[in-house]
């Protein structure tokens, strides 16, 4: 069975290095994101965030 | 390794745009300007204020005004290319396409009003949502091709921010914050006209009706020292009100005096000047004059809060 040439495009070096700057970018944002919803929630919420009715 | 179908492979480009050209969309020195002022109105309201929810609501604003710089560069492209001053920006240099600056600065538009107006309050989500508009709609696409009134009525977007920060600590307008969004609506064109005033030759390239390319270098400066006038007034009304305390009044009048005083060089400036020298000088005064406001209202209310509660 011979093997099938996958055509691919294969990115240069300044592509890599620019597709890794924006990929930190978006994990950092989306990082301080969550921190953000989690705080907001805490400050906004207090202790009522724990209690449930029955 | 990227995998891609047959078809798309000839004309498949990889993006060579780094987080810092997406950063770049964001106008980052005028966010700085939107997310002094908007602090400031944000502090100033007479209300006890949860560091969370200041730094939570001056994150909004200043992502709402970065997604309007984005919607911003990616609809003037075209007139951007041919001005020197910006020809360099993420889009007219291919670094960005137009349709992902658009995508950018729509996502982050939705996303900010969304968190101002869940965790703080919806007039404040509202506002936001407005100003962008207002800077993205009416100035953007409408007024900056059409009159040389653009930047006098789209100044409006720019002033909104500390009126958004008082909404946001409060949940209200007030005369207070309607005399902040003056003082930054009064100043926004005698600093825009100085800018135009020594710039005059790339607007005429890129064929936007600014003052001086309308109306004439002549005529532009007389509205540049009205416009001054005007301003220094304003800059004195919150102590005239009874917002402020003497100390601020006295030194926004010295502020006041001084814009005058380079508009007047402005004014006086002979008409073959090229170099222009007294609109660069009132330019980089007025970004100095606003900075100086804010900052010396800023001290003056939280000086009188500081004396009433020693006082109580």
């Amino acid at each position: 069975m011979s093997v099938m040439e996958i055509e691919t495009v294969k990115p240069t070096e300044a592509q890599q290095k620019a597709r890794r700057s924006r990929n930190v970018a978006i994990a950092l944002a989306l990082a301080a994101f969550v921190v953000l919803v989690y705080v907001i929630s805490v400050v906004k919420l207090g202790s009522a965030v724990l209690s449930r009715s029955m | 390794m990227t995998l891609l179908d047959k078809t798309v492979l000839d004309d498949a480009v990889l993006s060579e745009a780094t987080a810092g050209d997406y950063l770049e969309l964001l106008k980052p020195r005028v966010m700085s300007l939107v997310v002094f002022t908007a602090f400031v109105g944000m502090v100033a309201a007479p209300v006890a204020l949860n560091p969370f929810v200041v730094a939570v609501s001056i994150i909004a604003i200043a992502i709402g005004a970065g997604a309007s710089g984005a919607l911003n560069m990616w609809y003037d492209a075209d007139i951007d290319a041919v001005m020197s001053r910006t020809a360099s920006r993420p889009v007219p240099s291919g670094r960005v396409l137009p349709e992902q600056a658009l995508a950018f600065g729509l996502v982050l538009a939705a996303l900010s009003v969304m968190t101002l107006g869940v965790f703080v309050n919806w007039l404040a989500g509202a506002m936001l949502a407005f100003t962008i508009f207002f800077y993205a709609v009416v100035y953007t696409m409408w007024l900056k091709r059409w009159t040389p009134q653009n930047i006098v009525i789209g100044g409006a977007a720019g002033a909104f921010p500390p009126m958004i920060g008082w909404a946001a600590a409060t949940g209200a307008f007030s005369l207070e914050s309607v005399v902040l969004f003056l003082i930054i609506f009064l100043w926004t064109p005698p600093h825009f006209w100085a800018l135009a005033l020594f710039k005059s030759a790339d607007y005429e390239r890129a064929g936007v009706p600014m003052m001086p390319n309308v109306a004439g270098d002549t005529s532009t400066r007389r509205q540049i020292f009205g416009y001054s006038i005007v301003l220094a007034i304003a800059g004195v009304l919150p102590t005239a009100l009874g917002y402020a305390g003497a100390a601020y009044g006295i030194a926004a009048a010295a502020l006041g005096v001084g814009f005058v005083w380079y508009a007047w060089q402005v004014l006086v400036m002979p008409a073959g000047d090229r170099a222009m020298r007294p609109a660069k000088a009132l330019f980089g005064y007025s970004l100095l004059y606003l900075f100086a406001i804010f900052a010396l209202y800023l001290a003056d209310c939280l000086a009188l809060r500081m004396l009433a509660g020693a006082g109580a």
